[in-house]
């Protein structure tokens, strides 16, 4: 008894003295941010420790997306998580399965006493993150979404006008053979050749990309991209890469290094290129919304979100979770989100941040940066509002595996289309029975 | 063979303690993480492990189902032998050279020395960088004489690429080994042969290759265990398996589904096999090649 009551007494002793001057509590944030976005994640941080002296919000590069996945998983393993972990959108649906190693944001900011209204998002963005039973489960940090660049000197060259982009896959097309015959070795390339043309390509014509609200409904989802629509166009651009006109640069964002050089005249890829382009690009150029089939009805609707958001790991202490809670409620505040926006080119996740933006003029003065947001806040359908899958990494992976081989000719369009379905599936019904409870 | 002065321990334990230090470390680096792998190999979990299900052998099952992963086992084996005797012939062909400059000597040795101190990643980066579709040096001097070169398509490019930067990055291993194994062939004998009146082709075919059979034999081994295992960094940084899974070997599978897809179980259960399939390649290097092999 003796002895307990001496640690009693000397814990308190100990928690005297520490609390009251110097008791910062430290919030580890990983996160996945480099070069210019890496600065703008430590200004966040700097500029919140400095509104308060309660909490201390430590951001840490990790490494890539996958990187600082596998290394939270890691140091979740041996006890070690941080407190918050910044995961791309394609890992959201390993993070919500994953019940005992994350709190949910809703809960986060319920606990904290926080005001946090979901309602005040972008749906699009929101709904992404929400469960099934409308408790937000990550924080959305940054976003982006799928968008049109093009080289307006080389349409000027070509003899196409640069102020008009092609608005549809036909006018592409033409575009592209205008190109070819001014002499342009490269007139289109695709970066994340599975995200913009095949997920967000299925939402902007509001097809399924998958049965179950394309996976936001439950994990018995299952893949859907064998439609007639999917076969026409990756057809289409198989017929492009014959004839040269669609040049294959790789996968995921390397072909965007051939825009910036100017050896391809267009090309679709993430709105957070912007950056890039406008740093680098030594031309003219344009943003516009993706192309569109004209005879499909309901083209175009909205596209999907790509970018990351933020989660809260679990097996913290309640004053660590107080601290994570007030953070998000000033990275919420439209007045940083605006700022947010204009710096990086993500999109303004919630509607006052975007009236924010427009209020200043920043769209006037910057053309071509409303297209992304304007692709974004519209109403979503079922089939539009997201793609959420599991062992959706691997999935990628397989899109890029199958439209290699159509773009190489040793596949047609519905062969390795209804090969991603089947092997996505096979993935997919793994996943679920995985996680299962 | 009775007057052979044989030493024996004593004491039981003495023997058994000056192996300890050995022992462990092999436990720990080697006996511990294969059986965390044979472990893994029949669970699944999600990603932080917070649910771990038996499965039995369900991991293997799913392997044997997908017949993308049993394509890989030809792609590995062409990888493989393509590397292992590419990596040979041609150090060897350096070696013999090297062996027979007398000015300079070290100068060239030092130059073939150095890609061994170049990280996997790296030789995959600084290929891909000549070879890039339209921008690499190389593949725009391909271009000029008329042939085109893109990997990003062509299965049979994407192979050649991998096979040219895993060959140049273990060229220099080799090369220090046959060329210490030339310099350890006594200089009468050649000179007792070349007095006899034989040309140096039949020199090399006649005594030196025979004779260099230890080092030949322990640099195939070698050299197999490097393409099965080493290289997936050459390939991820070259080609990421593709187009399509051309050049997708069985190690960078499970690397990607292991570190980028998070699915240890799967991934435990390849490595599993890669563990099979190199125990048993090396038993049979041991039991048949080694045969041949004349350790004098």
């Amino acid at each position: 008894m003796k002895s307990v009551s001496l640690a009693l007494g000397a814990a308190t002793l100990t928690a005297a003295f520490a609390l009251p001057a110097f008791a910062q509590t430290e919030i580890q944030w990983w996160h996945s941010m480099t070069a210019v976005n890496g600065e703008w994640v430590n200004d966040l941080a700097k500029e919140f420790n400095a509104k308060q002296t309660q909490y201390k919000i430590v951001p840490t590069y990790k490494g890539s997306y996958d990187e600082s996945m596998t290394a939270a998983v890691a140091a979740f393993r041996a006890g070690n998580a941080p407190h918050i972990l910044q995961v791309f959108e394609v890992g959201t649906a390993t993070m919500m399965a994953s019940k005992g190693a994350i709190v949910p944001v809703g809960k986060v900011m319920k606990d904290a006493g926080e005001k946090f209204d979901p309602s005040a998002y972008v749906s699009a963005v929101a709904g992404y993150y929400t469960a099934l039973n409308g408790q937000m489960l990550s924080f959305p940090f940054n976003s982006s979404t799928t968008v049109f660049y093009y080289n307006k000197d080389a349409f000027k060259a070509a003899g196409l006008d640069p102020e008009k982009a092609p608005a549809t896959w036909p006018e592409v097309t033409l575009a592209a053979a205008k190109l070819k015959a001014s002499g342009h070795k490269c007139p289109i390339s695709l970066a994340w050749q599975g995200w913009t043309q095949l997920e967000s390509f299925s939402a902007w014509h509001n097809v399924e990309f998958a049965t179950k609200g394309n996976g936001l409904g439950g994990l018995d989802a299952r893949m859907k991209i064998n439609s007639p629509l999917h076969v026409r166009h990756i057809e289409n651009l198989a017929n492009m890469a014959k004839q040269g006109l669609f040049v294959y640069k790789g996968r995921a964002n390397v072909p965007e290094a051939s825009f910036i050089s100017g050896e391809c005249a267009m090309m679709t890829t993430s709105s957070g290129f912007y950056g890039n382009v406008k740093k680098n690009a030594k031309f003219a150029y344009g943003i516009a919304p993706l192309p569109y089939y004209p005879d499909a009805p309901g083209a175009p609707q909205n596209t999907v979100i790509g970018g990351a958001s933020l989660w809260v790991m679990s097996g913290k202490k309640p004053e660590e979770y107080k601290g994570i809670a007030a953070f998000f409620t000033y990275l919420s505040s439209p007045e940083v989100q605006s700022a947010s926006h204009k710096r990086t080119g993500y999109l303004p996740i919630t509607t006052a941040a975007y009236q924010l933006t427009e209020q200043s003029g920043f769209y006037k003065e910057n053309p071509g940066t409303d297209v992304a947001v304007n692709q974004m806040i519209r109403k979503t359908t079922d089939k539009s509002r997201g793609i959420r899958l599991g062992n959706y990494v691997q999935i990628r992976t397989i899109e890029d595996e199958e439209l290699e081989q159509v773009w190489g000719g040793k596949k047609t369009a519905k062969e390795a289309l209804d090969s991603i379905v089947q092997r996505g599936n096979e993935l997919l019904e793994r996943f679920e029975k995985a996680n299962k409870s | 063979m009775a007057s052979e002065k044989r030493v024996v321990f004593k004491s039981g334990w003495l023997p058994w303690a000056l192996l300890a230090p050995q022992a462990v470390v092999i436990a720990v680096f080697f006996f511990w993480p294969a059986a965390q792998a044979l472990l893994q190999s029949l669970q699944q979990s999600d990603a932080f492990g917070t649910s771990v299900e038996w499965v039995g052998l369900e991991n293997f099952r799913n392997l044997w189902n997908d017949p993308t992963y049993l394509a890989s086992f030809k792609t590995t084996a062409i990888f493989s032998v393509l590397v292992a005797v590419l990596g040979l012939a041609l150090s060897l062909m350096l070696a013999i050279f090297a062996d027979r400059v007398i000015k300079g000597a070290a100068f060239y040795k030092t130059l073939l020395i150095w890609p061994y101190a170049v990280a996997p990643a790296v030789a995959g980066v600084l290929w891909l960088f000549m070879f890039a579709p339209g921008m690499g040096i190389v593949s725009y001097a391909l271009g000029a004489a008329g042939f085109e070169w893109n990997h990003l398509l062509n299965g049979t490019h994407a192979m050649t690429l991998i096979v040219m930067a895993a060959v140049w990055k273990q060229i220099s291993y080799n090369f220090l080994f046959f060329l210490a194994g030339l310099q350890s062939i006594p200089k009468s004998l050649i000179e007792a042969a070349a007095i006899d009146g034989a040309r140096p082709w039949r020199r090399f075919w006649t005594m030196q290759l025979p004779l260099l059979s230890p080092t030949t034999f322990f640099l195939l081994v070698i050299n197999i265990v490097y393409a099965f295992f080493d290289t997936f960094a050459i390939v991820d940084a070259a080609t990421k398996g593709g187009p399509g899974k051309d050049t997708s070997i069985l190690v960078y599978k499970v690397y990607y589904d292991g570190f980028k897809a998070m699915d240890l179980g799967g991934s435990a259960a390849q490595s599993v096999v890669l563990m099979v399939i190199v125990v048993a390649l090396t038993v049979v290097q041991f039991r048949f090649v080694e045969k041949k092999v004349n350790y004098q």
